[in-house]
């Protein structure tokens, strides 16, 4: 039987189906489920096998990008999602998802962090290159640089101990320039101005993925945009490899 | 009542030398060093201390970086002076209503909430200094308040009461008397029109309520029943015409394309996409609010023409927009008063599109921005969208008997009269008047509606849908029961606070919602529980021919809805056939580098992609081809190009805009043309197929009572009539905006510059050979199609030598559509590597644009007239081929003439014209905003 994927949806979600589509390219069955859906009972989340945070505007942003999806999380779905994260379920939240689950204390889950306003003040929608680096269940079979398009207003990563971050491997991707280097923290290989050039972490597990940048959009290479002229950064074995991990657990 | 709450929370946003907020201070001379932004935050409530220490830590200020202290207390943050801005009671607060409903999860209560700005202000100014910084820069009068000082929140609850039902005498009165009526209530009728409503209800033996002539009005108005293009006009040489709606319909009629599933009916035209799915298409235009009040304007234009593909059971994939500014360098006082300055409407307006787009998930993939002093007071917002439905999934067959639901937010006071204010001139007191005209849209409701009505559609629970619009529930039920008559009890209908007239709830434009004819309210109101919108069920349609409405047990309308939809009096218009002699062309000699740089910097020319990285171009993962390509993503396609979610993946859609503001003034009939060619140009670049191609036309015009004006819009209408038959592309639909005019005190009327915005849209059918947007290899061969030399009256060489020249405009060229055949087969055959149509500033432009994104040189042997290098015209395109492809490539394209090389070094060679590609793309990128 193929893993079944939970997507929650809440109102002003909208990547629900890029995350769905990738989810289902890489082999699983993706769930979009509205939240309303979980909190009657109708559905659980000890249904699924993987839990996939989705990108969008949750709540139109009100009080910061993430805070209310991250209410949620905590004040309504909390004891299902301890119960997930204690039998080692593997999550994944993607932009807006991430801001939610750091909003939850999730992610990093050791460390303060939080994902601020874009240093250029402005939604920036572009493509990057992303370095991987952890260990994780999701990362430690991608060796090449990926590519996908960022597309938010909040994502500059802070967290308050930088260095302790790293040694404890809890980056998951950083901003690279397109000759595969460190992007530097300069504008725009490094789109929002984050620390350390830091897209994406994993919690102390590696169980649990957050990321800023959309690998859900860039799953078949006719979507790289400089396809006819270059190849390669297809995100699709990310989502393989969260899949592939529950097939050989 | 409670107690109020004020908190600061920080650190806030500091603007300094450079950023917007201090640039625009010092375009109004004022001399500001810095403006630090942080956000109020006004809670009614009784809270301890220990509540308000819950939500300070959970909703307002984050552990790491953020604080919130109480609004009264000294801020560390100093500055000489504070402004304080904050909504008025009735615009759309999200924000508040989230942080009321957030507390509740949090077990606290919250009786409202209500978010503000604090801007700190570090400068030396005068008392009036100050003023003109709070009004000009810092707020808007549309929808928000501002202070010098504390400002105190004003609650949504404490708006004021309306009057219940009152008759609006009309019996008995003379012309005057009526002219006066129509004055006072700003209905925007035609005399003729008051004439026969007062006829209408002297035979009924009473006097009509305000909802009824204001639902008049609603329906009867410009932006609702395009009085000019359906008026029979007469030209000053006697020549009659039928209607400009009528040849519209006509051409497409002739032209009985296949693809087309439905033209000029419902709110968008639907043509095929493939075996299985529909495209639904459509573009509108929301200048007048765009004026006012730029962010909402344009974000509620955004959300009206998303609902619009949703009213056909589409579900909307991409969104365009076309805005069209006055000068970014225009003196502030220049302007008059009452006229926005263009950069700050241009700002608001981007802000605007890109925050609707962005929040509601549905990716923006082309458009244009046009800069002329002939939008100064007169800006244009044209906002398209594109939806995808399975084949035949839009019900249209309401039945005697079926519930009427209303689905999305509830109505305020937002958006009265926004029809009638539309399509009326504008002057220096219309944002006082028509401030409540102007709404700030919800694209989260919005995106939970495209959730429910989606399902509902697959389930087949509803059996017609529209949406809500300008007139409201008036214009949107009124619609749907012209055939069958309904009734309707407003006190069914869902309301943000009390104190609403019937009128009001019945007119109210509030965003974000739709209306559903169906035999089953209860699953479709489950459904929209489901997906957290809400819900309500107002009343039945009824098949009895009359137009019902009620508010409890009080009378509100009884109309018959013939009387609503047919017995407007057809207006007669009158109109001059425009002069078109051009003065020979007398153009002095000019530094022809020296031009390609200026034309690469001119405002409607240069690169907009820090707009479009502003938005979501990428969402649903569909797009093949984006506005901005190349190496570095920053050289402009020509088209664009996405890939449906959902279908097979083999084909895609493509879309082509065309828009001029130079040409519509001086020749509008070859105007017309000029464009139509310029959005099928576009779309062939993208892939397209111009055998399968549909149009979407634009007007964007002054006041069609002034015979001129309407001569213009007579000629091009028949210049789209013309170059469609000869394209063989039909129209499927369109919206005209006119009496785009602002009044200034002195009294002179500044009318817009004539504008047509043509939108095409094709079928790409094999997407592995669509060409790349910028060159792409040294060494290729580049093929010129298309005529050597362009036309250079109303050229943007021109507009950068500052002086119309003279000269002839472009003229129609049929030959151009065989060109657009040739290309498009030469490209599904894999021969076109990279291509760019010629444009504004002709060849060596469009030289320039594509090395920039390629980031290589290109080689082109030309004559160097000015003709040859700057002229603009039809069906003409640069084209890079493989040299072994050379004969393949001009078998198909008989008309190309091979005229030079991509080559290494990194220059753009035209002729004479010599400039290092760092200057080109200098010149092009450097004046982005």
């Amino acid at each position: 039987m193929k893993p079944r994927v939970l997507i929650p949806v809440a109102l002003g979600t909208n990547r629900d189906g890029d995350l769905a589509d990738a989810f289902e390219a890489a082999g699983a069955d993706a769930d979009r489920v509205p939240l309303s859906a979980l909190r009657s009972g109708e559905k659980k989340l000890s249904d699924y096998q993987v839990l996939a945070v989705p990108g969008g505007f949750s709540y139109g942003d009100a009080l910061g990008a993430g805070r209310l999806l991250g209410l949620d999380l905590v004040e309504w779905f909390g004891e299902q999602l301890n119960a997930a994260v204690a039998a080692e379920m593997p999550i994944f939240g993607v932009c807006n998802g991430f801001q939610a689950l750091v909003r939850a204390g999730l992610l990093p889950g050791n460390r303060k962090a939080v994902l601020s306003h874009n240093q250029s003040g402005r939604f920036e929608c572009r493509w990057v290159t992303l370095l991987p680096e952890s260990n994780s269940i999701w990362t430690s079979n991608l060796h090449e640089p990926l590519r996908c398009p960022v597309a938010h207003g909040e994502g500059r990563f802070v967290v308050d101990d930088l260095a302790a971050l790293e040694s404890s491997g809890q980056i998951a991707f950083r901003y690279g320039a397109a000759d595969g280097s460190r992007a530097g923290e300069a504008y725009p290989a490094n789109p929002n101005g984050s620390v350390g050039d830091v897209a994406g972490v994993v919690d102390s597990t590696g169980l649990i993925l957050g990321m800023m940048p959309h690998p859900e959009d860039h799953i078949l290479d006719r979507q790289n945009p400089l396809r006819g002229r270059t190849t390669g950064g297809n995100c699709l074995p990310l989502f393989q490899a969260g899949i592939r991990s529950l097939v050989s657990s | 009542m409670g107690q109020t709450l004020s908190v600061i929370v920080g650190p806030g946003i500091k603007s300094v030398a450079g950023d917007q907020l201090v640039s625009s201070a010092e375009m109004f001379g004022l001399g500001v060093k810095s403006v630090t932004e942080f956000t109020l935050v006004h809670i009614r409530a009784e809270l301890d201390s220990e509540e308000v220490a819950i939500l300070v830590d959970r909703l307002l200020a984050d552990a790491l970086g953020q604080w919130c202290q109480p609004a009264a207390d000294k801020l560390a943050v100093g500055g000489d002076f504070v402004i304080e801005t904050g909504l008025r009671p009735g615009v759309t607060d999200r924000e508040g209503a989230e942080l009321v409903r957030a507390a509740g999860e949090l077990g606290i209560h919250v009786k409202a909430a209500t978010m503000g700005k604090r801007y700190v202000i570090e400068g030396d100014l005068t008392s009036d200094e100050r003023t003109t910084l709070a009004e000009r820069v810092l707020h808007n009068t549309v929808i928000e308040r501002w202070s010098l000082d504390a400002l105190p929140p004003a609650f949504t609850d404490g708006a004021s009461k309306s009057p219940a039902v009152e008759t609006v005498a009309v019996i008995g009165l003379g012309e005057d008397e009526l002219a006066a009526v129509n004055q006072g209530r700003r209905l925007g009728l035609d005399p003729e029109e008051m004439i026969v409503i007062r006829d209408h209800f002297t035979a009924l033996g009473r006097n009509p309520n305000d909802a009824e002539i204001e639902t008049l009005a609603q329906t009867w108005s410009e932006h609702c029943a395009h009085k000019t293009f359906r008026a029979h006009i007469t030209m000053d040489d006697g020549t009659e015409i039928n209607g400009l709606m009528k040849m519209l319909r006509a051409t497409t009629e002739a032209i009985d394309a296949p693809w087309v599933r439905s033209a000029f009916v419902d709110n968008a035209g639907i043509v095929a996409f493939d075996d299985h799915f529909d495209l639904a298409l459509k573009a509108e235009t929301h200048n007048h609010p765009s004026a006012l009040e730029p962010f909402g304007g344009s974000n509620t234009g955004v959300g009206g023409v998303v609902r619009d593909i949703l009213g056909v059971s589409a579900k909307p994939i991409a969104i365009s927009d076309i805005l069209c500014f006055g000068p970014e360098d225009t003196d502030p006082s220049d302007l008059p008063d009452g006229v926005l300055h263009p950069k700050r409407i241009r700002d608001g307006v981007i802000a605007g599109v890109g925050d609707y787009g962005n929040k509601i998930g549905v990716p923006n993939i082309g458009g244009a921005i046009v800069h002329d002093s002939g939008y100064t007071t007169t800006p244009l917002v044209f906002a398209g969208c594109l939806g995808l439905l399975p084949t035949g999934s839009n019900p249209t067959n309401a039945q005697p008997g079926d519930s009427i639901v209303v689905l999305g937010g509830a109505v305020g006071r937002d958006g009265v009269g926004g029809a009638t204010f539309s399509s009326q001139t504008m002057g220096v007191e219309t944002a006082d008047v028509a401030g409540s005209s102007v709404q700030i849209g919800d694209p989260i409701v919005e995106k939970g509606l495209i959730d429910v009505v989606l399902e509902a559609r697959d389930q087949k629970l509803y059996t017609a849908i529209t949406d809500c619009g300008a007139g409201g529930l008036s214009s949107a039920v009124g619609e749907m029961a012209e055939e069958l008559g309904a009734e309707v009890d407003l006190q069914l209908v869902p309301r943000k606070y009390p104190g609403l007239a019937p009128w009001e709830v019945w007119l109210s434009e509030a965003q974000e919602r739709m209306v559903l004819a169906t035999s089953n309210p209860d699953a479709l109101v489950a459904l929209s529980e489901r997906w957290g919108v809400g819900s309500s069920v107002i009343g039945t349609f009824t098949g009895e021919g009359r137009l019902v409405v009620t508010d409890g047990d009080t009378s509100v309308i009884d109309i018959n809805c013939e009387f609503l939809h047919d017995g407007r009096p057809r207006r007669k218009m009158a109109a001059t056939r425009p002069a078109l002699d051009r003065p020979q062309r007398d153009a002095g000699g000019f530094d022809a580098n020296r031009a390609l740089l200026d034309l690469l910097s001119h405002p409607s020319i240069r690169s907009n992609e820090a707009v479009i990285r502003t938005y979501d171009h990428e969402v649903m993962g569909g797009t093949l081809v984006r506005p901005y390509g190349g190496v570095a993503a920053d050289g402009p396609a020509d088209g664009t190009a996405m890939i449906p979610p959902g279908t097979s993946g083999e084909r895609a859609l493509a879309m082509g805009i065309g828009v001029n503001a130079l040409l519509g003034d001086l020749n509008p009939e070859a105007m017309a043309w000029h464009v139509v060619d310029e959005a099928v140009r576009n779309a062939i670049v993208a892939g397209a197929d111009p055998t399968q191609l549909s149009l979407l036309d634009n007007f964007g015009w002054g006041n069609p009572t002034d015979p001129q004006t309407l001569g213009r819009l007579v000629a091009a209408v028949k210049g789209c009539c013309d170059a469609a038959l000869a394209l063989g592309a039909p129209f499927v639909s369109g919206k005209d905006s006119l009496y785009n005019v602002f009044v200034p005190p002195s009294g002179v009327p500044d009318p817009v510059c004539s504008t047509l915005v043509i939108t095409a849209v094709g079928i790409v059918p094999n997407i592995d050979t669509v060409p790349l947007t910028g060159v792409v290899e040294a060494g290729d061969d580049i093929w010129l199609v298309g005529p050597a030399a362009g036309a250079l009256g109303g050229s943007h060489l021109d507009a950068v030598l500052g002086a119309d020249g003279g000269g002839e405009v472009p003229q129609p060229d049929v030959s151009a559509i065989d060109r657009h055949h040739q290309m498009h087969n030469a490209i599904t055959s894999g021969l076109v590597r990279s291509a760019h149509d010629l444009s504004e500033g002709g060849l060596t432009v469009a030289a320039a644009e594509w090395a920039h994104a390629g980031r290589l040189g290109v080689s082109i042997n030309s004559d160097s007239t000015p003709e040859a290098l700057f002229g603009e015209g039809a069906g003409r395109y640069l084209v890079e081929v493989r040299p072994g492809d050379s004969d393949g490539f001009s078998q198909l394209v008989p008309s190309a003439v091979k005229v030079g090389s991509v080559i290494e070094d990194q220059v753009v060679r035209v002729g004479d014209v010599s400039v290092p590609l760092t200057e080109v793309s200098a010149a092009y990128i450097g004046g982005a905003a």
